[in-house]
């Protein structure tokens, strides 16, 4: 492949790294305490997408499926997990329930976008596949926290106002869809938000990439669209999926609101 | 519905709370026209047997049946239609008095029902309310203006069977006598029955006419 970019040396990473060794001694002098986690956190980085790096290079030499599939599943696993880890409250089955909800949504977008929009050949391309799955899985990742906290924490606050309702004879979704409703709108509201400012205040890291990498900027702007729809659907999806879920979970068949299931998270 | 059937027949209910049997084994019917008087020292789990027969806690043991069906029978909304609990803690949904009295009727339950302004006029006359009462906003309501609030939520509703929580815990004595002689009222009405609690023991006399001891299924 011929490259028309810049190629960065190990020198000029250090060189960047002059960059964070400033905020640390501005945190120093300020007596911040933020040294030492900034610390972890830029060293986290740099070993993480180090060894991605590799994973990567050796990944696309890769023409077989099954190897191909696997590591996309291995992602969505790690995104339906942390997606509960940043949850306050959990609740038995919960992990499986967001794992189920990232799957369906990242396949179903993802797959379409390869094999209907972009149409990869062969469609596990993972020149294609693997950046636009990520880049799904994080942000439905970010949405299904949201959402799914927003969820249990409008149950739990908005106990009283669900039993009344239970209670004068609602069923469990006229008693509950408010939260439900509310759970969907939070979890969408980052996507929409970034969807409102794109190119205005943020200028997308994937077509910023892109451009860097000489790709005409029309067709960088053409990449930036399609994936910001397949990030807005699956997002959409995967809430949508996980709350009703947590819905059918935290509700039960008898029209009952079982907090009781629900335990704080350590 | 035959003969002397009881409205609501409990049947051995029981209620753990972690390895603790907090009562058990409670039986006692209630029949159309009676009020019973739910008693028992505090802390042995009054409020969690209304909630029990309300269905919105899960019956861990034994039955409730309300003429002769169980609420799984009857599907829950409809048997809370019927059997209402109006709790201690009287909550207010968005909006006025008269949003909340409204409201209910949009739930799918009380579709082929309309709200009555006619008999709730004669209701507030009865608790001494001014016709204003209906534009308060629910969320400023007083605790005795929220309970006399959902107790008129409930009336409204002509459920069959009542069960009452400390209906007048945040009431003075003059809207409390009031409170009573509409609860006789509604009571006159054929096929209708309540369950009562009250911490005082005066009231449970006046109102009640048989007292149902929660401390005997220890």
């Amino acid at each position: 492949m011929e490259t028309d970019y810049i190629a960065i040396s190990y020198g000029q990473l250090a060189l960047a790294a002059l960059l964070i060794v400033v905020n640390v001694g501005l945190s120093a002098v300020l007596r911040l305490g933020l040294g030492q986690s900034l610390l972890i956190a830029a060293l986290r980085m740099v070993v993480q997408l180090l060894l991605i790096g590799f994973v990567l290079e050796w990944l696309f030499t890769q023409d077989n499926a099954l190897i191909i599939l696997a590591i996309a599943l291995v992602m969505t696993a790690i995104a339906g997990v942390s997606a509960v880890n940043r949850t306050q409250r959990r609740f038995a089955g919960i992990y499986w329930h967001s794992l189920l909800s990232v799957l369906a949504a990242s396949a179903l977008v993802t797959g379409f976008a390869m094999v209907g929009i972009i149409r990869v050949q062969p469609w596990y391309d993972p020149q294609y596949l693997i950046p636009m799955l990520g880049m799904v899985l994080g942000n439905t990742l970010n949405g299904i926290s949201l959402g799914l906290d927003r969820f249990m924490e409008g149950l739990t606050t908005q106990r009283d106002q669900v039993e009344t309702l239970l209670a004068l004879g609602a069923t469990r979704w006229e008693a509950a869809h408010p939260q439900v409703r509310n759970a969907i709108r939070v979890g969408m509201i980052p996507t929409i938000n970034s969807m409102m400012v794109m190119g205005l205040v943020s200028l997308p890291g994937m077509m910023t990439g892109q451009i860097l990498a000489g790709a005409n900027p029309i067709d960088a702007v053409r990449y930036q669209i399609v994936i910001i729809f397949m990030i807005a659907a699956g997002a959409a999806l995967g809430i949508f999926g996980v709350v009703l879920l947590a819905y059918r979970r935290l509700l039960s068949p008898d029209h009952q609101l079982r907090l009781d299931y629900l335990e704080k998270a350590q | 519905m035959e003969p002397n059937q009881p409205l609501l027949a409990v049947e051995n209910l029981s209620r753990q709370l972690s390895e603790r049997w907090l009562w058990h084994g409670v039986s006692f019917e209630l029949t159309a026209g009676n009020c019973v008087g739910l008693v028992a020292p505090s802390g042995t789990g009054k409020t969690l047997l209304m909630r029990n027969l309300a269905l919105l806690d899960p019956i861990q043991q034994g039955e409730v049946r309300f003429e002769g069906k169980t609420p799984s029978e009857w599907g829950l909304p409809t048997y809370r239609s019927q059997v209402m609990i109006v709790p201690q803690r009287a909550i207010a949904l968005d909006g006025t008095v008269q949003d909340n009295l409204t409201q209910v009727f949009d739930l799918d339950i009380y579709r082929q029902r309309r709200f009555d302004p006619t008999i709730l006029q004669t209701w507030l006359q009865k608790l001494g309310r001014s016709p204003d009462f209906l534009n308060l906003q629910g969320a400023r309501l007083s605790g005795g203006e929220a309970q006399i609030m959902a107790l008129l939520r409930a009336l409204q509703l002509s459920p069959r069977v009542l069960l009452l929580d400390e209906p007048t815990a945040s009431l003075d004595a003059a809207t409390t006598a009031q409170v009573e002689s509409l609860l006789r009222d509604w009571l006159q009405y054929p096929g209708r029955a309540c369950l009562l609690t009250s911490h005082d023991i005066e009231q449970i006399r006046r109102v009640t006419d048989r007292q149902l001891n929660l401390g005997e299924f220890v």
